[in-house]
């Protein structure tokens, strides 16, 4: 593939399908992948980190870059008191646990992970997944069944999509944010029906915060339990960085808070805190918790480490929501098209005005030495082209101001601004 | 509600969604002939809702491909009620 980039010239020829292969229904997302490259851009789906330097630097394709596409909001990919449970873990309890939560595969830094989000969150009960895609999966799929309804934000993450469909529940979405529209449609559901509202803290493609306050109250008026996806507000929003749930003052109203070890904490994993007094059945009915091997000792022991550090993390806090307001009010002021007309996470999208040209601003930033996310169709909402900007507490004032100059000079040569 | 009548309010619903004028029988496809996306997807179902005062939930609508067959849900989740 790398050599197809440096030969945009060559005709793009392919063999006919063998019949019955069942990649034929791939062809036409083959057929666009191969005409931006063939373009000459760099393929933005294929970049290789050679060296991470620290969570703010690596070494990509040979350049020296600033990473501002990694979600890694706090910083806690090298944070010293991190790395140095990770390694103990490793020596003391081994590489993997090579089993399920169920079987062999609780350790001691199982129950310690699970103990620090309980205090974390103030919540009675927590389970971690192996990812945030399988807690979404496991919990949903597991809760609301056939026959029962699920009312959700059309811009929900895949992974909670997916969770309905292997539920098999009725999966009844709603438009964007839109009250008044989650409201309609709670009414309308038979009265008896079981009903799951799923909403997201922070919806990570525009950056934009839900108006939980009113949409759990509605929610749970209409007898409905709620579930909040908090991924992208974890240890920044919210007095004690619960999310946008404890920002809005409702977080007691929620039933279930999914998150993800894969953003702020810094590792991987995934985790559902809950104060129903029944949830420790979860462990035996989640299929997507039962049927999977546990966390590695020191993954959970760097999460644990990593989520207590996150509690008393407000320094970082206040810093990186002064990256985040300094980034968005700069595009701006450059004559960008930005996802929210406030910064209201540490995510700023900017709008492309199609996909190729945000995938050759995407490439310009690289060559420059800035490293963004590249949002494409279907993923994104109104088939929008993004390039997706996360900030980290760990870059400094300077570095946003370096950033600002890259995309300045990338948006001129690209003919955005 | 008989199935002509349903039939002549969607048929009213559907027009600002008929960018192409495409004439609508109930072999109509949502996707082939009138090209709708999933935005517009979303936004026409909406409005059939709120006039029917119905949900058609995702896993319905993905057994709806022509006008037709939107027609024949709408009057039995309308007979339903
Ligand atoms: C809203 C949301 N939920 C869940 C996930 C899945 O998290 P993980 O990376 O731990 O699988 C993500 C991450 O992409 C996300 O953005």
């Amino acid at each position: 593939m790398s050599e197809g980039i440096s030969q945009p010239d060559q005709p793009v020829t392919r063999e006919a399908r063998a019949k019955g292969d069942l990649f034929a229904k791939f062809d036409e997302l083959i057929q666009m992948r191969e005409g931006l490259l063939a373009s000459g851009v760099e393929d933005p789906f294929n970049l290789v980190m050679e060296k991470v330097l620290s969570p703010t630097r690596a070494i990509c394709n040979g350049r020296e870059t600033i990473l501002l596409g990694t979600y890694n909001y706090m910083g806690m990919t090298f944070d010293p008191d991190v790395i140095e449970a990770g390694k103990q873990a490793l020596e003391e309890f081994g590489s993997g646990t090579t089993g399920s939560r169920v079987l062999n595969g609780t350790y001691q830094g199982h129950k310690e992970c699970e103990d620090a989000l309980k205090e974390f969150y103030g919540m009675d009960h927590a389970m971690v997944f192996s990812t945030g895609y399988q807690a979404n999966l496991g919990i949903i799929s597991t809760i609301a069944g056939k026959g029962d309804y699920v009312v959700l934000d059309i811009d929900s993450h895949a992974s909670i999509y997916d969770g309905c469909s292997m539920g098999r529940a009725e999966i009844v979405p709603f438009r964007h944010n839109d009250i008044e529209a989650l409201e309609k449609r709670l009414k309308r559901i038979p009265a008896d029906a079981g009903k799951l509202v799923v909403l997201e803290g922070v919806y990570s493609m525009l950056g934009d915060v839900a108006p939980l306050k009113e949409m759990v109250r509605i929610s749970k008026e209409a007898g409905a339990m709620v579930l909040v996806d908090e991924a992208h507000s974890m240890g920044f929003i919210g007095e004690h960085g619960r999310g946008v749930a404890e920002d809005q003052g409702v977080l007691d109203d929620v039933d279930f808070v999914i998150g993800t070890f894969s953003k702020s904490v810094g590792t991987v994993g995934g985790f559902c805190v809950s104060n129903h007094p029944d949830f420790e059945i979860m462990r035996l009915v989640c299929r997507p918790y039962v049927f999977t091997a546990s966390l590695p000792p020191s993954v959970v022991a760097t999460a644990a480490t990593s989520i207590r550090k996150l509690m008393h993390g407000s320094n970082k806090r206040a810093h990186l929501w002064e990256n985040s307001k300094r980034l968005h009010s700069g595009l701006k002021d450059l004559g960008f098209q930005l996802g929210t007309d406030e910064p209201q996470s540490a995510i700023v999208a900017v709008i492309m005005p199609d996909l190729t040209r945000g995938a050759q601003m995407w490439e310009a930033l690289l060559k420059e030495g800035l490293y963004v996310n590249l949002a494409r169709p279907p993923a994104t909402p109104a088939n929008m082209t993004l390039l997706r900007c996360s900030l980290c507490a760990e870059h400094s004032e300077e570095e946003v101001s370096t950033i600002l100059g890259m995309f300045e000079r990338a948006g001129k040569a690209v003919g955005i601004i | 509600m008989d199935r002509a009548e349903i039939d002549r309010r969607i048929r009213t619903l559907i027009e600002p969604f008929n960018k192409n004028g495409v004439t609508i029988t109930d072999d109509t496809t949502f996707q082939g002939d009138l090209e709708f996306d999933s935005l517009t997807v979303m936004d026409f179902v909406a409005a059939i809702e709120d006039e029917f005062d119905i949900i058609i939930s995702m896993n319905q609508q993905a057994e709806i491909e022509t006008y037709g067959q939107l027609v024949d849900a709408v009057k039995k989740l309308v007979d339903a009620e």
